[in-house]
C-alpha cells in the first residue's frame, strides 16, 4: 500500500483553483503561459502556486530568472516564495541534470512532490505539464480530482490536429477544460476560434506573437511589461469573470 | 523535517483503511522502509509517535522492516543491489535521492554497462505493507 496516495488531496485541501495548462504539443508556450498566469496572479495580490511537473524539460525555473532556491523544510517541504508565488519544481532537488527517467518512475516523482509539499492556503495553483497525453498528465487527472485544464495551441493545423486529440481524451475522462489559449499568432484570422466551436470549448482569446518576449526570459520585471503578459492579462481577467 | 510527511501519510492511511473496514482501532502497522530513500528513523519515529497520539491508532504497534535497494538494468538487464548509500554518492547527492528517490538515475549507474536506464525493483522508499485493525 503506498500511503502517499491518500495524502495528497490533504496537501491540496487548501487550495482554491488549480489550473493545469496542457497542450498535445511541446513549444507552444505552456511555459510562458503558466509563469505568466502565475506572476500576473501574485502581482494581483491573489495567493498563488506554480508547480513545474514537466520533469523531462522544467522550464518555469528559467522564466523566472531563479538559481538553485533553499527549501524550508517544514513538517513537509514548503515551496520557496519568488514574487510572491510558491514556486515547486524538480530542479529544487535535481539542479540543472537530466533527470532520464520512464513512466512509473515520472509518477513516483510525481506523488512524492506531491505527498511531501506544503502549499497552505492558495487562490491559484498553476501546474506546468509536459506535452501531450503524458504519464504527468494523466497522474494528475488520477490524483487531483478538482482541477481544471487550460490548453495552449497556436494557430498551426500542427498544433490543433494533436490539441484535438487531447481534447477528445480530457472530454472522455469527464475533465473540466477551462477553455483554448491562442498562442503566437501572427497573422488575422479565425480559424483557432472556429476549431474551439468546432470542439465545443471555450475560446479564451489570443496572445500575438511577441518578437521582445525571449530578451525578457530569466527577468520577472522585463516580463511583467511584455506585450505578451498585456495579451494575458486580457485572458485571466475573462477566464475570472467566468469563475467556473 | 521531510520524514514528518511521510509519517503522517503513513498514519492517515492506517486511520482511512480502519474505517474502511470498519474497525475501532488500529492495533498494527507494519511498514517496508526502502533505503535507497535514507529516512531518518529518530525524526520518523519521532513524528509516528506525536500523529497517532489521541487518534484510534494511538496503541498501534509499529513494525519496520528493512530493504536494500535492488536495480535491475534496462539495457543489459543485470540486477544490482547497494548496501550503503554512503561509499559511493556524496551527501548533497543522498539528499537529492531522499527528498525524491528516482533522482538516483542522476548518481547510480548500472555497473555492468554503465547505463542509468535502469528499474528500482526493491527497496525504493516508505510503504505499508499490511494494517491489523481491531473490530
Ligand atoms: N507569444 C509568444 N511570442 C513569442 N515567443 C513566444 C510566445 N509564446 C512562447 N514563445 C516562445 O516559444 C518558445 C516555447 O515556449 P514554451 O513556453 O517553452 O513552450 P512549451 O512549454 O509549450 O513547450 C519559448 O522560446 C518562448 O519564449
Ligand atoms: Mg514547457
Ligand atoms: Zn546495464
Amino acid at each position: 500500500m503506498d500511503p502517499r496516495i491518500t495524502i495528497i488531496k490533504d496537501r491540496l485541501s487548501s487550495v482554491k483553483r488549480i489550473i493545469a495548462v496542457a497542450s498535445g504539443k511541446g513549444g507552444v508556450g505552456k511555459s510562458m503561459v503558466s509563469t505568466g498566469l502565475a506572476l500576473l496572479l501574485s502581482k494581483k495580490n491573489h495567493k498563488c502556486g506554480l508547480l513545474d511537473l514537466d520533469f523531462h524539460g522544467p522550464s518555469c525555473h528559467i522564466i523566472l530568472g531563479v538559481d538553485k532556491l533553499e527549501l524550508i523544510e517544514e513538517k513537509g517541504i514548503i515551496p520557496p516564495t519568488i514574487n510572491g508565488i510558491k514556486f515547486m519544481s524538480i530542479v529544487h532537488f535535481a539542479e540543472e541534470k537530466p533527470v532520464a527517467i520512464r513512466g512509473k518512475e515520472v509518477s513516483n516523482a510525481l506523488i512524492e512532490l506531491l505527498a511531501i509539499t506544503r502549499w497552505g492556503n492558495l487562490d491559484y495553483l498553476i501546474i506546468d505539464l509536459p506535452p501531450g497525453m503524458s504519464d504527468e498528465a494523466l497522474d494528475i487527472m488520477r490524483l487531483i480530482k478538482n482541477q481544471e485544464f487550460l490548453i495552449v495551441t497556436t494557430p498551426s493545423k500542427l498544433s490543433m490536429g494533436v490539441v484535438e486529440k487531447l481534447i477528445k481524451f480530457l472530454k472522455s475522462m469527464n475533465a473540466n477544460i477551462t477553455g483554448i489559449i491562442e498562442n503566437m499568432v501572427m497573422t488575422e484570422s479565425n480559424i483557432v476560434e472556429e476549431f474551439a466551436r468546432k470542439n465545443k470549448v471555450r475560446y479564451l482569446g489570443k496572445i500575438l506573437y511577441d518578437s521582445e518576449l525571449e530578451s525578457c526570459i530569466g527577468s520577472i520585471e522585463c516580463l511583467l511589461k511584455t506585450k505578451f503578459i498585456q495579451n494575458l492579462l486580457e485572458i485571466l481577467e475573462y477566464m475570472k469573470s467566468l469563475s467556473c | 523535517m521531510h520524514e514528518w510527511a511521510l509519517a503522517e501519510a503513513v498514519i492517515k492511511t492506517a486511520l482511512e483503511v480502519m474505517k474502511k473496514e470498519g474497525g475501532k482501532k488500529v492495533v498494527e502497522i507494519n511498514i517496508v522502509i526502502g533505503k535507497l530513500q535514507t529516512i531518518d528513523m529518530d525524526a520518523f519515529n519521532f513524528a509516528l509517535g506525536e500523529l497517532i497520539e489521541g487518534t484510534p491508532a494511538e496503541s498501534a504497534k509499529i513494525n519496520f522492516e528493512y530493504e536494500n535497494p535492488v536495480f535491475k538494468c534496462i539495457n543489459c538487464g543485470y540486477e544490482w543491489s547497494i548496501e550503503s548509500l554512503d561509499k559511493l554518492l556524496g551527501e548533497d547527492e543522498i539528499e537529492a535521492i531522499h527528498f525524491v528517490p528516482e533522482l538516483s538515475h542522476i548518481f547510480i549507474k548500472c555497473p555492468n554497462c554503465n547505463s542509468p536506464d535502469f528499474d528500482v525493483i526493491k527497496g525504493r522508499g516508505v510503504y505499508i505493507k499490511s494494517i491489523k485493525i481491531q473490530e
